[in-house]
Order: C-alpha cells, then sequence, then structure tokens
C-alpha cells in the first residue's frame, strides 16, 4: 500500500487529513513539524505529503527545499496544504518543488482531486 | 405540495427544457421555487402554481425553468476528457486545419464556464507551435444567471481548487478579495450566449469539436435522441463529441459512435478521428497530468 506523510502542528487537522487520505487508500504517517517529516522521510520515503506551512521548529518551505536535495527526496510528490492563499506564497511553494498546493480549508472532493492531478490516482 | 401541483411544475420544466423532474423530487421542486414565489412576489408555492396555470409564457416560467436546473461543474472535471482532447483531438484537428488555421469549439451546456475556460487554457498551454492558430470558443447554457458567473470569470477558493491546477491558477486568476478572476485574455476567449439546446441550435453555427456533458443525464431518451441528433447536425463531417461520463449514444438513433480507445468522445464512424484515435499510443492517452 502506498504511504502519505502529513505534516501539521494541529492534531486536529492531522486527524482530519489522514481520514480523507485513507479513504484514498492510503496509508498514513504523521509529523508535528518539519524536522521530524524530515527524519521520517529519510528513514523511509513516502509517495505523497501532504504539507503545512506554518509551523514551529521547521516549515514547509524549508522542510520542502531540504527535501528536495536529500536522496531520493525528489520521488514524493509534495501537497501543499495551508491557510496562506496568496499567489505569492503558490509561486514560492512550486518554486520550491510542491507538485500541487491546497488552501484550507479543504474536503475529501479537493483532495481527491490534486491526488488526481499529480498522478497519484 | 399537492401532486397535480408537481406534475404541472414538472410538464412545464420539461417541454421548456428537457428535464425530468422524478417524483422523488417534491424537496428540490420546494427548496428551489420558494425563492422564485418570493421574487414574483407570490404568497406561496400554491400561488405560484395558480399563476403558471393562468400563463405559460413569461418571466415567471423562465425563473421556474432556470431555478430547476443543476449547475454543478468544476474546472477540468474528471480530466480524462481534457487529456484526451489535447492528445488525440487537437493533434488530429491540427493536421488536418493546416490551411485554415482555425478551430470551432462548442460548450453546449457550460454552466458557470468552468470547462470552456478550462479548454481556453489548455489551447493557452500548448504555446508557440499554435501561436498563429485562432481558436472560436463558444458557450452556452439555458440558464442566463450561470451566465452571468460564467461572463465575470470569478471564481472562490472552493471552486478554483476543485480541478485548477495549483500552477495554472497563479498564471492565469488574480486574487480578488478572497476569490479569484481569470485574466481578461483568458475571459476572451470565450463567447457566452443564451441557447437552449431544444431550441434552434443551428443559429450558433458549425463545430469541429462539442463539449455536451452532463446535461443529457437529466433528459429522457426521446429528448436525448433529439438533441445528439441536433448536436450532429451542426458538427462537422470529421468533427468530435465529448459527453459526459454517465451519457452515451448507445441506445440512440445516431450517426456518432464512441471513438476507440478514447472514452467519452463520440465521431462519425468512418471519420478520420476515428481511424486516428487507435494509433495514439495507450501510454499517452493513460497520461494524466495537464502541465
Ligand atoms: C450539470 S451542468 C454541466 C456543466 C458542464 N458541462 C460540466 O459537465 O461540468 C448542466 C447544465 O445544463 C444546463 N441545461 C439544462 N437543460 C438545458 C437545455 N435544455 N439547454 C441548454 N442548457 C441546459 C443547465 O442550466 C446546467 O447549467
Amino acid at each position: 500500500m502506498r504511504t502519505c506523510l502529513v505534516v501539521d502542528d494541529s492534531k486536529v487537522v492531522r486527524t482530519v487529513a489522514q481520514r480523507i487520505v485513507r479513504e484514498l487508500d492510503f496509508e498514513t504517517r504523521e509529523s508535528i513539524n518539519g524536522l521530524e517529516a524530515l527524519e521520517s522521510c529519510r528513514k523511509s520515503m513516502p509517495d505523497v505529503v501532504l504539507l503545512d506551512w506554518n509551523m514551529p521548529v521547521m516549515n514547509g518551505i524549508e522542510f520542502l527545499r531540504e527535501l528536495r536535495t536529500s536522496p531520493g527526496g525528489e520521488r514524493p510528490k509534495v501537497i501543499f496544504c495551508t491557510t496562506e492563499t496568496d499567489a505569492k506564497c503558490i509561486e514560492e511553494a512550486i518554486t520550491a518543488g510542491a507538485d500541487e498546493y491546497v488552501m484550507k480549508p479543504f474536503d475529501t472532493e479537493i483532495i481527491r482531486g490534486k491526488f488526481a492531478q499529480v498522478g497519484l490516482l | 405540495m399537492k401532486p397535480e401541483d408537481f406534475d404541472l411544475i414538472a410538464g412545464i420544466v420539461k417541454s421548456k427544457s428537457g428535464l425530468v423532474l422524478g417524483k422523488d423530487k417534491t424537496y428540490l421542486v420546494t427548496s428551489r421555487l420558494t425563492p422564485v414565489a418570493r421574487k414574483h412576489k407570490l404568497a406561496d408555492l400554491s400561488a405560484l402554481v395558480s399563476a403558471l396555470r393562468l400563463r405559460r409564457e413569461g418571466e415567471l416560467v423562465h425563473d421556474v425553468v432556470e431555478a430547476m436546473t443543476t449547475n454543478e461543474t468544476s474546472f477540468f472535471r474528471d480530466l480524462k476528457p481534457f487529456d484526451a482532447f489535447r492528445d488525440v483531438v487537437l493533434p488530429y484537428m491540427v493536421s488536418s486545419r493546416q490551411k485554415q488555421k482555425k478551430l470551432r469549439i462548442w460548450c453546449a451546456a457550460c454552466s458557470t464556464g468552468q470547462e470552456p475556460y478550462s479548454l481556453a487554457i489548455l489551447l493557452r498551454e500548448q504555446g508557440g507551435a499554435l501561436a498563429n492558430w485562432r481558436f472560436d470558443i463558444v458557450a452556452t447554457d439555458l440558464n442566463g444567471a450561470v451566465l452571468e458567473r460564467a461572463r465575470s470569470g470569478r471564481y472562490t477558493q472552493f471552486e478554483v481548487q476543485r480541478g485548477m491546477p495549483a500552477k495554472l491558477l497563479v498564471k492565469y486568476f488574480r486574487k480578488v478579495d478572497n476569490d479569484w478572476q481569470l485574466n481578461p485574455e483568458i475571459r476572451s476567449a470565450v463567447t457566452f450566449r443564451e441557447q437552449n439546446l431544444l431550441g434552434n441550435i443551428g443559429a450558433v453555427g458549425r463545430f469541429d469539436v462539442i463539449f455536451c456533458r452532463n446535461v443529457l443525464i437529466y433528459f429522457d431518451p426521446s429528448t436525448k435522441e433529439r438533441v445528439i441528433k441536433s448536436l450532429e447536425g451542426v458538427l462537422e463531417e470529421d468533427g468530435a463529441l465529448f459527453l459526459g461520463g454517465a451519457e452515451s449514444t448507445v441506445g440512440i438513433r445516431s450517426n456518432l459512435k464512441p471513438v476507440k480507445n478514447v472514452r467519452g468522445c463520440y465521431a462519425r464512424a468512418d471519420n478520420f478521428v476515428t481511424q486516428f484515435a487507435p494509433a495514439i499510443p495507450q501510454r499517452v492517452l493513460n497520461s494524466r497530468a495537464l502541465v
């Protein structure tokens, strides 16, 4: 089964996101910040990362830049999932190597659509 | 709601639009027509029905029919048809129309515009190779209110997230308050017009490609056949028709047949698209990336 890593400092968001992703037939793991997520990825690369932007310790963008320069780190699809909704942020995320971008709030249909767009479904 | 009142409304809606309202749709009729009654200063639904009994034409009837349409849509809905358009139909059309360098596309039940705008963006994304081509995208619907919204090119965050890839969002939209508005170039690429599929559709002209998706499902078989026949009448000899995922020409007397390997795409059996499609590698047909 394919794996999705959910990275968010909010427990509620992690729970909701994991429920949705399981419905799409993915196994899930979670991290509460970028640094933890990076360690988790270095142990074993997930197929997709759902990534919050603002987190203590290491934020989403910093995590993504680190991930993309790690061995095998180009492989996971990375979908930002954040309250940042400015075009500038979306551009910054794409430049840093994000495959897709979801603006909170989201629902199952939006996540399913984004997974399909990046070729996961 | 009294059964005879429901029957009267269902009868009017069917004759004006083709939409079939099953008996289980009473709640839908009530919830959608209550605001119409209010707008026309009628006390309640039975007052609305009385008014309809007196007069079967005019603004009230128009508003009733509009209110009963379902306008659900999204950008790049179902993805695959857009891939098929880009990877199969477009290459064929481009090679066969080298002289004219012109393509006419019709979205025949466009709702709030996501479908024609998706096509406009997709064509824009093809870049240089098609730079000196002219694309006419005509988008029509029976419902004037959705067309109004379509023309504004303005969508909520929720609407853009349903289907619009982030890369294309930042490239073609501008954030306006909490909404996203398409840039003028894409907006001007689509012409919106009110047109009933049961009306005289010859007026919209002839087309190389027609998208008529997710509207025939609401029609009964004879209306479906009538509409497909009229679409056939304005489709170029070697043109292609796209239907929705739950629609087909099966069981309908029509010269338009499913194109092999390209789900949702219909064409005359002996035409070029039909012969051309199987030659496209499956790899291409299965690719999902839009950008
Ligand atoms: C569910 S939407 C489909 C939108 C888009 N084609 C898609 O697939 O996402 C159906 C649209 O058909 C329109 N419609 C219903 N009956 C019609 C008719 N007789 N003539 C033209 N449009 C009609 C409705 O107003 C509605 O906007």
